[in-house]
């Protein structure tokens, strides 16, 4: 909304420059988004007289002057046709900076005439588009006045309102607010009764109290409708309003100045002698003043007569009855709307008219028929006639409660403090109502005021009036627990997990929790409790049942763009269903390899690189990764079958998935392959059951180790992973580790097996191992490995 | 006499002639092998009287150890140059690149999450968690949010379909809803902050549809706006690292803070460059106030005996005015050129002691 300074101080009487009114609007809650104030951008420049204006010697076009200006007299050469003696201007001084020209005056001669400054047309102050000449102003205009004032160029605020405070959206209540901050004074806001001459020939009917409980209305008979008068169309022009006809630019004009809407009918238009607030007809339309045909629904307040709906209440008028330059009488509606409905039905329709705006925020039930009255005395001045009786149906819903209030409060809430006594002024200047003389009193807020419903809003009114500026900085009180660590096991292991994913190498990207439905049950998602019903697009309508997908699509983006080679991760949420425990968090890699051919032929990145990124992460994790299993063939469809495993403590208590994508999934998702992946659950990383912070015991043996290969023979399908398991268990104290080194299948070995070496690792504990024992031992690690179907290599 | 001198001249003019190890051993051969002419003179000692033998024994001898000794002084330097050449073999360009290995980096939103983290443990606050799918109840209702407030409409908020129960659950909009659940499943005192993804649907180009919130909480008995102001500046100050930073608290309203207050800072954004602790400009940071009494109520507590503050930031936003990042949509783009360019390394989480940043 925006207002002129000029408008505020018809109801603020104050000295304030518009800087001072923009910072206490600010500081009183009003959010000021921009000021247009011509006096600043044109302090420069002042009313000037020319004495004298004689032909340049050097040039035809231009005139040499002597001017009378705020610096004394000047002598300013000038090119335009219209400077000559006695003319009263504007002056710009050297310095100036002039906006329509763009440039800052410099002294510098013009053919060899020194000019002292600059005498401005309109369009080089931008007041006008263009111009002919320099200005010319009234001859009563005292040398030196600045321009603003002799062009009665005001500052024009524009601010918004939070939708707590409807009654900011009329001037007078911002000067109400102002005046308590102690900017200036109050002008009186009462309104007097316009007495009517006869009954109101319109019958007022409510039969939707729920949507319009109160409606007052009069007519106002032999008006002389036309344009408004100068001083009340600039009015409207100054806050961006266009001026239609006294009648409606009356109802304008209230609608800003008091947050009171109102709406004028032509009396000979209406069909019968009765208006009727009600709740609109399956079938009915309305051809709104903006010209646009609306469809109504039993959700919507219509204002309608004989003939059917006139507009929607206290949203917009209708066309047929609409007043015009013809109209000679008048029906006044000040009505009160509900909030709900005004602004459903706003938003049903999609329109957002002043009034509507009003409406939807509560508008004052306490000035339906002072906003009246003040509108019938405004039209008996502008278009003369004869006002009604004021006929008042329906009450207004029932005022704010009185709320026990002790001034002490403000203290212990704020930390601010404030006298009793000041307390109560600021709550009094507000409109506020005092009883009581206790240490708790009885606080009444203005029938303006229905935000106000307890003691703490009253905190808050008289805390920004005093201003927040007057807060103490109170530390807070030491908190004795938590001096360090305060972050839990899953939450310091997806910190510690996201440097450890940036430290092997992956970048970390943040993706939309979303996805679309269709990509959500290629990943195994896709129920119908995750599936937004109002998405912003319908690619994004589906919570994500894994983060592999929006990192796949990833990938494919950077790769049209021609980035090809990427590894990213993202820890973030993953979404099984809606409830909280449906809720995961995952820490999920991705390698689509396109890495830059090399001259030393190293191997390319293949599904061991995210084994090995998984198996560092986990480590790094604190995950039992001795404990952990490595479940091939039993993997989730969107991976690679034969390429994919799963990491697990036990078949229900799966901890990571990894391998390649599966090419379907890819090709699905539009991407070009191979993509390796993984997807770890943070929740289900066991925390460790070691508490405390002392490590483990040290136990390093003095004894060297020794390694023995070992070759088996086992079918081609046999897992590598069940030898290393038949091994290490072979004996657990003595082996240390069971290392693969070498997998065979060709000459040698019988068709359908393959030859698998392995490297074990003895760590002898007590003493040197004997030849024997290292051969019983040996003897052992054969046999285990013999009961899980290998034979040694002969 | 004449001919060991003359052998000698032979034997060394041999060795030095010999040109690789190879040629110098079958020198070695031909003067001290077996049958080597040395080793036979060596060997005619023993046929000699004790008279020539004690004249000869000394020159034969001498001739032995000086031939000797040359043929170890060749040795030695046909080995250094020998080593030599095959280091000059093995010589490699090592202006070839060396195997490619990936930088990774963490997403700027996360690192200045980190970062809020540590400022706000050492002031005390603990970490808490709430689901990004929320009900009506801790999103709005819990929050004093009257009914059909504009934020509860599908035009700002995600919504899912009705379940069985005819629940309609939906994206959280703020991290607010944490405050809920923290008051209602642990008793006060409380000093938390909540961290996460929020979701709102009047999204644009400025407004993702997803976006990530800091939410803080204390409540306690005196806890007062004061309280609020010291807490807030404390963190602007760490936060931006300036220890001359102005901030200004200015009267707002939010349906769940009574009263309620927006947060700038003073900067200068001349030249395209936000400079905090300078200037004349005002910067809107985030949104506090104190608990309102109906919210209080609302977790089981009684308002007339615990009251406290609660704010909450944009996180996305404060890395971008930090860091300088230009447009929000990029950050959650995943270009991997911007995750490069923007991205931190791993090594540098926010500490007390190396910075925050």
């Amino acid at each position: 909304m925006k207002f002129t300074l000029s408008w505020l101080k018809q109801h603020l009487e104050t000295t304030a420059s518009a800087q001072e009114i923009v910072d206490a609007m600010t500081m009183a809650g009003l959010e000021v988004e921009h000021v247009e104030n011509p006096a600043q951008k044109l302090a420069a420049f002042t009313v000037a007289r020319i004495v004298s204006a004689e032909q340049h010697p050097n040039a035809d076009r231009l005139r040499v002057c002597q001017v009378d200006t705020v610096d004394g007299r000047k002598e300013i050469v000038c090119g335009a046709p219209n400077a000559r003696a006695g003319l009263t201007t504007i002056y710009a001084p050297i310095g100036a900076y002039v906006p329509g020209l763009d440039v800052t005056l410099v002294e510098k001669p013009v053919r060899g005439v020194v000019s002292n400054g600059m005498l401005c047309s309109a369009a080089e102050l931008e007041t006008a588009e263009e111009s002919d000449g320099i200005m010319e102003l009234s001859g009563d205009l005292a040398v030196g006045t600045p321009v603003a004032e002799a062009l009665g160029l005001e500052a024009v605020i524009d601010f918004e309102v939070t939708p707590n405070r409807p009654d900011w959206l009329g001037v007078a209540g911002i000067a109400r607010d102002l005046a308590a901050t102690g900017i200036g004074r109050l002008k009186d806001l009462s309104v007097a009764a316009v007495p009517g001459s006869f009954p109101c020939p319109i019958e007022i009917r409510l039969t939707a109290p729920q949507a319009c409980p109160l409606f007052a209305g009069r007519v106002i008979r032999g008006v002389k409708n036309g344009p408004s008068p100068d001083w009340l169309q600039a009015k409207l022009k100054s806050v961006g309003l266009r001026s239609i006809n006294a009648l409606v630019d009356v109802t304008n004009l209230l609608s800003y100045d008091r947050a009171r809407p109102l709406h004028v009918y032509d009396v000979d238009k209406l069909s019968g002698a009765v208006i009727e607030a009600r709740m609109g007809l399956e079938g009915e339309s309305l051809e709104a003043l903006d010209g646009k045909t609306y469809t109504l629904t039993a959700d919507m307040c219509v204002i309608a007569d004989a003939s059917g709906p006139l507009g929607l209440g206290g949203v917009m008028g209708g066309e047929s009855t609409g007043c015009s330059e013809t109209t000679t009488s008048v029906f006044i509606e000040s009505a009160w709307f509900d909030p709900l409905i005004t602004a459903q039905t706003g938003r049903a329709t999609g329109i957002s008219s002043d009034a509507q705006y009003r409406f939807a925020r509560t508008v004052d039930t306490g000035f339906v028929v002072p906003g009246l009255e003040l509108a019938t005395k405004l039209i008996l001045e502008l278009c003369g006639g004869e006002a009604s009786e004021v006929l008042v149906a329906g009450a207004a819903p029932a005022a704010p409660g009185a709320i026990s209030f002790d001034p002490d409060y403000v203290q212990r809430l704020s930390g601010l403090s404030v006298t009793r006594e000041r307390t109560f002024e600021i709550l009094a200047h507000l409109g506020f109502a005092i009883e009581g003389a206790g240490t708790t009193v009885q606080v009444t807020p203005p029938s303006w005021r229905r935000d106000v419903e307890g003691k703490a809003d009253l905190v808050e009114e008289v805390a920004r009036i005093a201003g927040y500026g007057a807060l103490p900085s109170t530390p807070l009180p030491p908190v004795i627990s938590a001096a360090s660590g305060i972050l839990t096991v899953r939450q310091n292991r997806a910190r510690m997990g996201r440097r450890a994913m940036a430290a092997l190498g992956y970048a970390e990207a943040l993706t939309w929790s979303f996805t679309s439905r269709k990509t959500a049950s290629l990943f195994g998602g896709g129920d119908e409790a995750v599936v937004l019903s109002n998405p912003i697009a319908s690619d994004l309508d589906c919570m994500r049942p894994s983060i592999l997908p929006n990192l796949i699509e990833a990938a494919g983006r950077n790769a049209k763009r021609g980035f090809a080679d990427v590894a990213l991760f993202e820890v973030g949420p993953v979404f099984a269903g809606d409830r909280p425990k449906d809720q995961r968090t995952a820490i999920t890699g991705l390698i689509a390899p396109h890495a830059p051919r090399r001259w030393d032929q190293g191997a390319a990145e293949d599904v061991f690189t995210v084994k090995s990124d998984l198996m560092a992460l986990l480590e790094e994790l604190g995950a039992p990764v001795a404990s952990l299993q490595t479940a091939q063939g039993s993997n989730s469809p969107w991976w690679h079958p034969g390429r994919s495993a799963r990491l697990q403590l036990g078949p229900k208590a799966v901890v990571a998935e990894f391998g390649a994508l599966h090419p379907s999934v890819l090709k699905a998702l539009d991407v070009d392959g191979p993509v390796y992946g993984f997807e770890l659950w943070l929740d289900s990383v066991p925390e460790p059951k070691r508490k405390g912070k002392s490590k483990p015991g040290y136990e390093a043996s003095s004894l060297m180790p020794l390694s023995r290969d070992y070759a088996f023979i086992v079918e081609q399908d046999k897992a590598a992973g069940d030898l290393i398991k038949a091994v290490l268990g072979a004996d657990k104290a003595l082996i240390a580790h069971a290392r693969v080194f070498d997998v065979y299948q060709g000459q040698g070995v019988a068709a359908g097996c393959k030859s698998v070496a392995l490297e074990v690792t003895i760590q002898p504990k007590d003493q040197t191992l004997t030849e024997a024992e290292i051969e019983a031992l040996s003897a052992k690690i054969i046999a285990a490995v013999q009961k899980a179907g290998g034979t040694l290599r002969g | 006499m004449t001919d060991l001198a003359t052998l000698e001249a032979e034997i060394v003019s041999a060795v030095q002639a010999s040109a690789d190890l190879a040629g110098l051993d079958a020198v070695r051969v031909t003067v001290l092998g077996k049958s080597g002419s040395i080793s036979a003179l060596l060997k005619g000692l023993g046929s000699m009287g004790p008279d020539e033998r004690r004249e000869q024994g000394p020159l034969i001898n001498g001739l032995r150890d000086r031939v000797q000794a040359v043929l170890t002084e060749r040795k030695t330097a046909l080995e250094a140059a020998a080593l030599d050449a095959q280091l000059a073999a093995e010589r490699l360009d090592l202006t070839l690149p060396a195997p490619p290995r990936r930088r990774g980096s963490v997403h700027p939103t996360m690192q200045v999450m980190d970062e809020m983290t540590a400022i706000f443990a050492e002031m005390g606050f603990a970490v808490a968690d709430g689901p990004d799918i929320e009900d009506d109840f801790h999103n709005f209702t819990a929050l004093n949010f009257p009914p059909k407030h504009p934020a509860r409409e599908t035009h700002d908020t995600f919504f899912f379909s009705p379940n069985e129960a005819g629940e309609r659950m939906l994206l959280r909009t703020h991290t607010s809803p944490v405050q809920i659940r923290t008051m209602v499943s642990q008793a006060p005192p409380i000093r938390i902050i909540a961290p996460g993804r929020t979701y709102r649907k009047d999204s644009d180009q400025t407004h993702p549809p997803m976006f990530h919130q800091v939410e803080g909480l204390v409540i306690d008995r005196n806890i007062h706006m004061g309280h609020l102001k010291w807490t807030l500046e404390t963190f602007v100050g760490r936060f931006f690292e300036t220890s001359d930073v102005v901030t200004r608290f200015r009267p707002h309203h939010f349906p769940f803070t009574e009263p309620s207050a927006e947060l700038d800072v003073q900067c200068d954004r001349t030249g395209g460059e936000l400079k905090v602790g300078q200037g004349s400009s005002w910067l809107e940071v985030l949104g506090c106030g104190m608990v309102h009494p109906n919210v209080i109520k609302n977790c089981g507590l009684d308002p007339d005996e615990w009251q406290g503050f609660a704010f909450g930031m944009g996180v996305d936003r404060l890395a971008m005015l930090k860091y300088g990042v230009p447009d929000l949509r990029d950050m959650f783009a995943s270009d991997v050129r911007w995750l490069a360019h923007y991205g931190f390394s791993p090594f540098a989480a926010p500490s007390a002691a190396g910075g925050l940043s």
